[in-house]
């Protein structure tokens, strides 16, 4: 596999434009709004409760009060986020005309798709990664269980791997960066809000629903569980739309 | 080294190509000549394996273009009309990746890049994005992308199209100087750069191939007079008539010099393979007229390329005089 070339220019062309540090940015800026209401709130409700009788004070911990909330927020800036990382992975290519050059270099298709999505991959890890500024800043003055802290990021990071899956198909349909951006985010949005139909479509069908939406999958990653459904979910959804991509590239090919 | 038989390329229900085949020997320079959309790119495009063929099969070193792509591409260089780099790159990090792609061992990157940078002249623009250098230095990127890893084969879409004519002659000095070790097709729409460069013309218009051969033989057989051009100064009238008198000349025509009444450009057409110019220049001072000029004409590939062209054009219409020859030359020939 000779992934890590097309993988480094990747990475490295984020960091030139502006793109990775403006998404960075307002990623950043908005969960950590985000952790500042919820941990305001949780102080406010936890000086309540001391000050009146002791009962539920058990109930009331960092990781139900602070933490899910937050990855579930987090999970939403992602949502509004990603599909500006990825947009541009293969439409700009189509564009200027270098994916001409790209594909006929010796390479297997699949390692440039490979080499994309683990450049797109290791810039919203290292995004995620300094929000473990508000873990530790939580550490400091209380102590919350590491287990959620783990598997919550664990889940963001596999959930952030389905959005790019998601982006990169988008992208190589189209060599329109607005086009690519759209159809994932609308796509997504979906995806995200697609159990609420369960309201009013009984419960066999619901059921599926729910299996089908991306952010039910989150929830008992962020509660410390890992449940294999949730793992098989975000890993078929990120190969299937992988494999769709690898697809779409080839029909191109075909068609011309 | 590349072979080619009945390629045929739809887009849609349109053919792009229909039953394009010829050969290319090693080390041979192959000039690719067409009008725009004649499917000069669809068909480079099919042998640098970007895109499969509808109909018929492409080899290159004995390797299908669809079945070991992997292989083809990796003896083959590709350098894409308008020349599509990655803007953002400095060349040298550029150049890095693209011997990082086509798998030339880490500790050998920095002495290749080194090298293709030395003999495309690009040393000065070391440093510099792609997305600033001038058309020249583009185009000089391009083919230095092509050139490592040493393939066999080089494909080269329009190598000198924007240049201005300094850089041309560099290009094409840069691409003869390629020749030898390596098989190089090269696609155009500028006539004489082929007859410059390539030893074989292959002529395809509107997706098939319509002549093959060296430029040479394509003049000779086109020809269908020798002409001399001669420029004399002298009562008109009586240079027409004591031309048209040495023996082998079929037709005189006189083109004026508005400057002045006495100075006079004729055109001398006689029968093929006939050098009249001794025998033409002998006539002239006999009658001590001043002879100014004195030239032999042949045709150049552009009238070739009419000729061939108009005379499909004419077959496949069933045209009832297809078997007389083109139009008449254009006003200004060009000496090969």
């Amino acid at each position: 596999m000779n992934l890590f070339p097309i993988l480094q220019r990747e990475f490295k062309s984020y960091f030139v434009s502006p793109i990775a540090y403006i998404v960075t940015f307002i990623f950043l800026l908005v969960s950590g709004y985000f952790f500042y209401t919820n941990l305001a709130w949780y102080a406010f409700v936890s000086l309540q409760m001391a000050s009146s009788t002791a009962e539920g004070v058990h109930d009331l911990n960092l990781t139900d009060g602070v933490l899910r909330p937050l990855f579930l927020n987090m999970s939403i800036v992602m949502l509004l986020m990603m599909p500006l990382l990825t947009m541009r992975l293969f439409s700009e290519e189509k564009k200027t005309g270098t994916i001409e050059l790209l594909l006929t270099y010796p390479i297997r298709d699949v390692e440039a798709l490979l080499g994309k999505f683990g450049a797109c991959l290791a810039v919203f890890a290292l995004m995620l990664a300094l929000t473990l500024v508000y873990v530790l800043l939580m550490a400091f003055y209380g102590d919350p269980e590491s287990g959620p802290v783990i598997t919550g990021y664990l889940g963001l990071l596999m959930l952030g791997a389905a959005f790019i899956a998601r982006g990169i198909l988008a992208s190589s349909l189209t060599e329109n960066q607005v086009v690519a951006a759209a159809l994932s985010f609308g796509f997504l949005l979906l995806f995200w809000a697609i159990s609420w139909a369960t309201f009013f479509t009984g419960p066999k069908l619901g059921s599926v629903l729910t299996y089908l939406s991306l952010m039910d999958h989150l929830n008992s990653f962020s509660k410390g569980v890992i449940e294999t459904k949730d793992v098989v979910y975000y890993l078929g959804f990120t190969f299937y739309c992988l494999f769709l991509t690898l697809r779409s590239l080839e029909s191109k090919r075909w068609r011309g | 080294m590349i072979e080619v038989e009945n390629l045929t390329k739809y887009y849609g229900p349109v053919p792009a190509i229909t039953d394009i085949t010829f050969q290319v020997e090693k080390g041979e320079i192959l000039g690719f000549l067409g009008p725009n959309a004649a499917g000069k790119t669809t068909t480079m495009r099919i042998l640098t394996c970007f895109m499969p063929p509808t109909r018929g099969r492409a080899r290159v070193a004995g390797y299908d273009c669809l079945d070991q792509s992997l292989e083809v591409r990796r003896r083959i260089g590709y350098l894409p009309e308008n020349v599509p780099l990655y803007n953002e790159m400095r060349v040298t990090d550029y150049l890095h990746f693209v011997s990082a792609i086509k798998g030339i061992p880490r500790r050998e990157r920095s002495r290749k890049v080194a090298e293709v940078m030395g003999d495309c002249g690009l040393l000065e623009v070391a440093g510099k994005i792609n997305g600033k250098l001038s058309k020249g230095y583009r185009q000089r990127v391009g083919l230095a992308q092509a050139l490592l890893s040493d393939p066999e084969v080089l494909i080269l879409d329009e190598p000198t199209v924007g240049l201005d004519p300094r850089q041309i002659i560099e290009i094409r000095n840069l691409i003869k100087s390629l020749a030898g070790r390596r098989t190089i097709i090269l696609s155009t729409h500028i006539l004489p750069e082929v007859s410059m460069t390539c030893q074989r013309v292959i002529i395809i218009n509107e997706g098939r191939v319509i002549a093959v051969d060296t430029p040479e033989n394509l003049t000779a057989q086109l020809e269908k007079s020798a002409q001399v051009l001669l420029q004399v100064e002298g009562p008109p009238e009586e240079v027409v008539t004591i031309l048209s008198r040495v023996e082998g000349v079929l037709e005189v025509e006189r083109r004026d010099i508005a400057a002045d009444h006495q100075v006079h450009t004729y055109l001398v057409k006689s029968q093929p393979a006939l050098d009249l110019r001794k025998e033409l220049a002998a006539a002239v001072l006999r009658n001590q007229w001043g002879l100014l000029e004195l030239r032999g004409v042949s045709l150049s590939l552009e009238d070739i390329f009419i000729r061939l062209v108009t005379e499909e054009e004419g077959s496949a219409a069933d045209h009832p005089s297809q078997s007389t020859s083109g139009p008449e030359g254009p006003d200004e020939e060009e000496e090969l």
